[in-house]
């Protein structure tokens, strides 16, 4: 039978099946082919926005940041976790992948959307941010392609979940899933429900933006949108966490320090983060203060303690991997022999650190209800979320990618020094253009703007000095992130074009299978994947006081920060 | 490992660690903290939103904002005649978001309260009041009500900072706080 064919990667020891192969491979190819889309426009629109460069015109900038926006964060980020789906169900479980005409169906509806979209903007009548705020009206053909986009996406959810079952009843694996697989699940859920959301909003502003409906409230309008925009970062979250998770266990056979705590950090996920459409609505009229507070906090930061509880519990079991193997000096010998040039580990631990000490530190504080009165709209706003999105999940994809390319692709990365400087470079120029958004921000420099020296305005207001610099160098910082997302297309297309076809018989890896010849696939389903052997008991100790002082610096400068925001608030005018 | 199951078969009975648990706990204290926090601000803090807003239309509120404006109007700015309104202490004061321009320009006096109303005509706009910083999100069919009391002097700049079209970086608009 066609559908029981599988490979097995030497050197990871991992399966694949032949057609989720090619189903990763097709997402993953589209995802960096919007991630170059999105990342052109990125740079054009931090050209502008740099007051000395200036570069586009104004009707071009407000085009060229709805397609940064549309196609980097909606289209490179959910390809890329559909391909992530598939991976984390056919080939951790060895299982073939439920239904592939479907999942072809899924990646056909998917490229045609985010194709039609991007066109519609193109013709630069529907210039509206990926957040098309109603009255505001796009084309048709804009909305038509993101409904089309998400129902793609939704039959890659649905499938995902079918492979699990699947996985269950031929019983590919002893036990419980994996705790990589268990995140993907967690997103697959949050990325289901987030969709209907979607689908409750999208659908009638489509059927608004042809006539069949007089009006959408734009307050409701808000409320539902965001149910999709935030909880669909919190599918980013997941995701990214359980490649945190994988990277961890590929580069240095770490165990999780307690699937309980980390699986249950998982399930607050699921359980609280659908409250969070909050966060954008905090200064809106016509919604209470306890709806605010209540749903802001994802009642009472239930998902903030799951994402620090995440926090230790990675970099924790990697030192405690790293102790077992013999670097215990002091507090920190494990992080300071780790193999910092594998980009693989690098990508994936300055995105943890940049997630949580720029990302997750700002994005709670602005998410205080008063205090979002201070930031809200300001370029603050996306100071912070590209220190999430654009360095968390997307640098944690990047990471993964390097470990892809020979397992998944078969072949050899090309250019291995520039790879292993990209995530120095695409992590050094956000953090710094991260840093300079939020310092702009704070002096109230707004966002999505095309000239903040009102140059051709009736009246005149003028920013700080130190604001306009600040918006400069968060310039330079996005021309050097540029050029490591640059780096990246570079090397990943490359490898694929050119990279040299990896020998099948390399040095077996993981701790499972048995190499096979080249380029075979077996009709031989793999035998069960068995369990994690277990550790020897006491022998070692899961102790990780390294992380536990990093995690303890984190706290301390949370708390800062958050007091620093709070007395700004109050030196405000008063409102009651 | 992360990418195989679990090593144990019923792993919710594996005790955690005591670094892991010890970390739970504080940080849920911290989260604790923060959610407090917010309660806390509205009974003892001086920056609060109402919540107070109506359902309005663009005909009846640009209606209110016109009658204020003749009522209270001192003077004229601009090569646009933009009026500048004075409205006395503690009473009902207007402003309205449309493209592209915030209007009228107000004239208000420090340690005194009004209650400023915001709406829209047309599109969402962002009312900002700058270097202050406050930042409100202006809808169209609703009325925002804030009962702002200013604590300095000197001219204010109000940005738009929600994206309202072409000329979105074009639109300003002025509040004066006089002693
Ligand atoms: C290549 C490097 C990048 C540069 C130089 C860059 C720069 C910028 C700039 C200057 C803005 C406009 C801020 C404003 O005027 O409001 C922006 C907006 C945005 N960026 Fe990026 N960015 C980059 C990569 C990314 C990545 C990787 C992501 C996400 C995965 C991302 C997501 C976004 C989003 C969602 C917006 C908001 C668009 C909107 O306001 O509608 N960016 N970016
Ligand atoms: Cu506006
Ligand atoms: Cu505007």
């Amino acid at each position: 039978m066609a559908d029981t064919l599988f490979r097995q990667c030497p050197r990871s020891g991992l399966f694949f099946h032949r057609t989720g192969e090619s189903l990763m491979k097709a997402h993953a190819v589209f995802a960096v082919v919007f991630f170059l889309i999105g990342g052109i426009f990125g740079l054009l629109v931090m050209l502008t926005r740099m007051p000395s460069v200036h570069l586009l015109d104004a009707e071009t900038f407000y085009m060229a940041l709805s397609i940064h926006g549309t196609d980097i964060l909606i289209f490179w980020i959910i390809f890329f976790e559909v391909a992530v789906l598939y991976f984390a169900s056919s080939t951790l479980l060895r299982v073939r992948p439920a239904a592939p005409a479907l999942g072809w169906l899924g990646f056909i509806l998917m490229v045609v959307g985010s194709i039609m979209t991007t066109l519609t903007f193109l013709r630069g009548n529907s210039s509206v941010m990926f957040t098309s705020y109603v009255p505001m009206p796009a084309e048709p053909t804009f909305y038509l392609g993101l409904i089309l986009f998400a129902v793609g996406a939704l039959v890659g959810c649905f499938l995902f979940l079918a492979t699990l079952v699947i996985a269950k009843r031929e019983k590919t694996y002893d036990g419980s899933i994996p705790l990589v697989t268990f995140g993907a699940l967690t997103a697959c859920i949050i990325a289901i429900l987030s969709i209907l959301f979607g689908a409750v909003i999208l659908i009638p502003t489509f059927l608004w933006s042809v006539g069949l409906i007089p009006e959408v409230d734009p307050l409701v309008y808000r409320t539902i949108w965001w149910g999709l925009g935030h909880s669909s970062q919190q599918i980013n979250v997941s995701a990214q966490v359980a490649i945190w998770y994988a990277i961890a266990a590929i580069v240095f056979g770490a165990t999780p320090m307690s699937e309980k705590v980390s699986r249950t950090a998982f399930l607050l996920y699921i359980l609280f983060l659908q409250l969070a459409s909050a966060h954008h609505l905090l200064v809106d009229p016509g919604i209470g203060s306890s709806w605010k507070v209540f749903n802001t906090s994802y009642a009472m930061y239930l998902a903030v303690l799951a994402s620090m509880v995440h926090g230790l519990t990675v970099p924790g079991s990697i030192e405690v991997a790293q102790r077992r193997k013999g670097y215990t000096n002091g507090l920190f010998e494990w992080l300071r022999k780790a193999p910092w040039d594998n980009p693989v580990f690098s990508g994936m631990f300055l995105s943890l650190i940049i997630f949580g000490f720029l990302g997750g530190i700002t994005g709670v504080i602005m998410g205080t209800e008063q205090i979002n009165l201070i930031i809200h709209n300001t370029i603050f706003v996306p100071g912070h979320f590209h220190a999430t999105v654009a360095v968390g999940t997307t640098l944690a994809f990047m990471a993964i990618t390097y470990f892809l390319i020979p397992v998944l692709f078969q072949r050899e990365l090309i250019l291995p020094k520039l790879a292993k400087w990209q995530p120095y470079l695409f992590a050094g120029g956000m953090t710094m253009l991260v840093i300079f958004m939020l310092g702009a921000g704070t002096l109230g420099v707004p966002r999505r703007h095309w000239d903040v020296s009102f140059s051709d305005a009736l009246m005149q207001y003028q920013y700080a000095g130190t604001a306009i610099t600040m918006l400069g160098m968060a310039g330079l910082g996005g021309i050097l992130a540029a050029v490591g997302g640059g780096a990246y297309v570079l090397i990943a297309v490359g490898s694929l074009v050119f990279g040299r076809r990896l020998d099948q018989n390399a040095t077996l890896l993981a701790s499972f299978g048995v190499p096979l010849k080249p380029g075979s696939y077996t009709l031989v389903r793999p035998e069960r994947l068995g369990m994690t052997p277990a550790e020897a008991e006491g022998a070692v100790s899961h102790a990780a006081p390294g992380t536990f002082t990093l995690a303890l610096v984190f706290l301390a400068t949370f708390v800062v920060y958050f007091f620093i925001n709070a007395k700004y608030l109050s030196s405000l005018w008063h409102m009651s | 490992m992360a990418i195989t199951p679990p090593s144990q078969r019923i792993w919710w009975h594996k005790p955690i660690d005591r670094i892991e648990a010890l970390w739970v706990g504080i940080a849920l204290v911290w989260c604790l903290v923060l959610f407090f926090w917010m309660p806390y601000w509205h009974l003892f803090g001086k920056q609060n939103l109402s919540n107070e807003s109506y359902k309005t239309s663009p005909a009846a509120f640009e209606a209110k904002v016109q009658a204020m404006v003749e009522k209270h109007k001192v003077r004229t700015e601009t090569s646009g005649d933009i009026p500048v309104v004075a409205p006395p202490p503690g009473s009902d004061v207007y402003m309205l978001g449309r493209t592209w321009e915030w209007y009228p320009i107000l004239e208000l006096k420090k340690g005194q309260s009004y209650r400023l109303h915001l709406s829209s005509v047309d599109w969402q706009h962002g009312f900002s009041i700058q270097p202050v910083n406050i930042n409100l999100q202006i809808l169209p069919g609703y009325e925002t009500v804030v009962t702002l009391t200013p604590t300095q002097t000197g001219e204010f700049g109000v940005v738009c900072n929600e994206y309202c079209g072409v000329g979105h970086h074009t639109m300003l608009g002025k509040i004066y706080v006089k002693e």
